[in-house]
């Protein structure tokens, strides 16, 4: 009796776990395959289902010339930012990595607290900073923007790939006579270079996602795709915003599926 | 301190290395936030006048405060949700083959990685009035009028769960792998059934990544700008674009210097309260 209750009991677990599990990956993932169909859409409305099927928006897209200069834009400013965050972030990560002391265990906060603090506070201080020293909002404010706010995963991918590294290997190398940057070269950067590369992926992609900065530290010349698109979307819901999310939204899954293979990316998010 | 031994000791690098980063940060995080802190403290435009007039009238004005409150409460509707749904992912996760794992971590990993613009622009097709729940009722004639889902709370809560989810479900991942699947038998041998295990065992031994997962959601879900905006629209105003309004549109710079510096000291109590509880928690895992 008692044995049929307890597992009764524990059918009912494992059912509310995964119903709740199974609505919730569907909740996740149900927005992204809904705004791929209705690009797709024949009709002038992002009505779903669409009324037909079309590559129309996608061709729409092709002579939207707004989008494209705020795209390339974003792309300039995401690549300068990235490298940016990669000269400085990895030479940090490899000196506080080790480290014991106060001042790595305040370099490392002082690093990572752009994640957790509003961006747009730091965003409209950057701006207040910028005009005070007469600097005019340009692409290169901008890249400086979104380095501060990029660099911090670069360091915390850098770090933890530092982390697994074995010391013993860099012992060994000094022990045979090895130069500290032949080690370096050798040994240290072949075996963190998948903890750097998915780092400079995420810095990329956040930056090229950045509206809080860029609100403030672009002006119409130096337009940027996010922005674009959400000033689009205030005014009006346009079915080439749809085309454009469509095509973001391929080229996200191809690029994710690559750094998946290249850098084993999910293992390293939940390590 | 560390100069000279540093530079013997091979496995670790000096302190040097870290200097640019360092001083970039000096130069463009940590002197623009003094400067907003500066700015915050004068009366007027120009900074000339030091006063706490900005705070006085934040913290005096019912408006102010109405915003800053449903702003906070915005953060733990959608941490809440974000738990409630998150927990058994993570919990799934642990459950399934490593094909399925894969599966799992990319649904969840895809949208972080996603435009929030994007995101949240697939939130207006399904909310809208021509979306997909109001179309669906309306075919099953459950409804006449179409529900007015887009503007309302309920919109924005479900919308920033789902943008904010990933950074939930990855953190809830780690903790869950790390707990010794022995707990959970010796638990049900010892007599004890799966919900009581659950929350008996599993729930506390993850807590330090249930506070992991609601700091990183709950930081993020305040200062979610373009979901707030778009899905909110213009009646519901939170301290993002309150902010924004204040220094963009009305160039009220030291007032929004104050706004920014209250929103930050907020973000940072409860960052704080939370790792607070994370400490705490990690000595409860393993009493």
């Amino acid at each position: 009796m008692s044995g049929r209750k307890r597992t009764l009991e524990a059918i009912s677990f494992e059912l509310v776990m995964t119903v709740i599990a199974v609505i919730a990956l569907v909740i996740i993932i149900a927005p992204s395959l809904v705004v791929l169909i209705v690009s797709f859409t024949s009709g002038f409305s992002l009505r779903f289902p669409p009324p037909g099927y079309s590559l129309r928006w996608y061709a729409e897209l092709w002579n939207a010339w707004q989008l494209h200069f705020a795209a390339k834009n974003s792309l300039i400013v995401a690549l300068w930012a990235t490298g940016l965050s990669v000269a400085l972030g990895v030479a940090a990560a490899l000196a506080i990595s080790r480290s014991r002391t106060l001042s790595a265990r305040l370099l490392d906060s002082l690093f990572m607290s752009p994640l957790v603090l509003p961006a747009l506070a730091f965003g409209l201080a950057a701006l207040m900073l910028f005009s005070l020293v007469g600097l005019p909002v340009s692409p290169l404010t901008l890249v400086i923007g979104h380095t501060v706010v990029c660099v911090p995963y670069v360091v915390r991918n850098t770090v933890a790939a530092l982390a697994q590294l074995e010391p013993t290997l860099l012992e060994s190398s000094a022990v045979l006579g090895a130069s500290r940057l032949y080690t370096f070269r050798r040994i240290v950067l072949p075996l963190i270079r998948p903890g750097i590369i998915a780092g400079a992926f995420i810095a990329f992609m956040s930056s090229f996602d950045n509206v809080p900065v860029s609100l403030f530290l672009r002006d119409a010349a130096t337009d940027m795709l996010p922005i674009r698109m959400w000033q689009d979307l205030e005014g009006k819901l346009d079915v080439t915003i749809a085309a454009l999310s469509g095509v973001l939204i391929i080229a996200t899954v191809a690029l994710v599926a690559v750094m998946e293979r290249v850098t084993g990316l999910s293992r390293r998010l939940t390590n | 301190m560390g100069a000279a031994p540093a530079s013997r000791d091979v496995t670790s690098y000096g302190m040097g290395l870290a200097a640019p980063l360092a001083l970039f940060f000096l130069l463009f995080f940590v002197a623009p936030l003094l400067q907003l802190l500066w700015l915050s403290l004068h009366n007027d435009t120009a900074g000339l006048h030091w006063g706490l007039g900005q705070y006085l009238h934040f913290l005096t004005d019912p408006f102010s405060l109405g915003v800053l409150g449903s702003t906070l409460l915005l953060g733990a509707e959608v941490t809440a949700v974000c738990l409630v749904l998150g927990f058994p992912i993570a919990w799934l996760y642990q459950r399934v083959g490593p094909k399925l794992q894969t599966i799992i971590i990319l649904i969840v990993l895809l949208p972080l990685l996603t435009s929030v613009v994007v995101r949240t622009f697939a939130w207006i097709v399904i909310l809208g009035r021509q979306g997909i729940i109001n179309a669906t009722l309306q075919s099953l004639g459950v409804i006449d009028t179409p529900l007015k889902l887009l503007y309302t709370q309920f919109g924005v809560v479900i919308a920033l769960a789902q943008v904010q989810m990933p950074l939930m479900t990855l953190p809830l991942i780690t903790a869950l792998g790390r707990i010794d699947p022995n707990f959970d038998d010796a638990s049900c041998s010892l007599g004890a059934g799966s919900w009581r295990t659950f929350f008996r065992i599993v729930l506390p031994l993850s807590l330090p990544g249930v506070i992991a997962g609601c700091t990183l959601t709950y930081a993020a879900a305040i200062t979610a700008f373009i979901t707030q905006s778009l899905i909110g629209g213009g009646q519901m105003l939170f301290m993002p674009m309150y902010l924004y309004q204040q220094a963009s549109t009305l160039q009220n710079w030291p007032f929004a210097s104050a706004i920014s510096i209250i929103f930050l000291l907020a973000v940072l109590a409860v960052v704080s309260v939370f790792t607070t509880l994370g400490r705490m928690s990690r000595g409860y895992g393993g009493a």
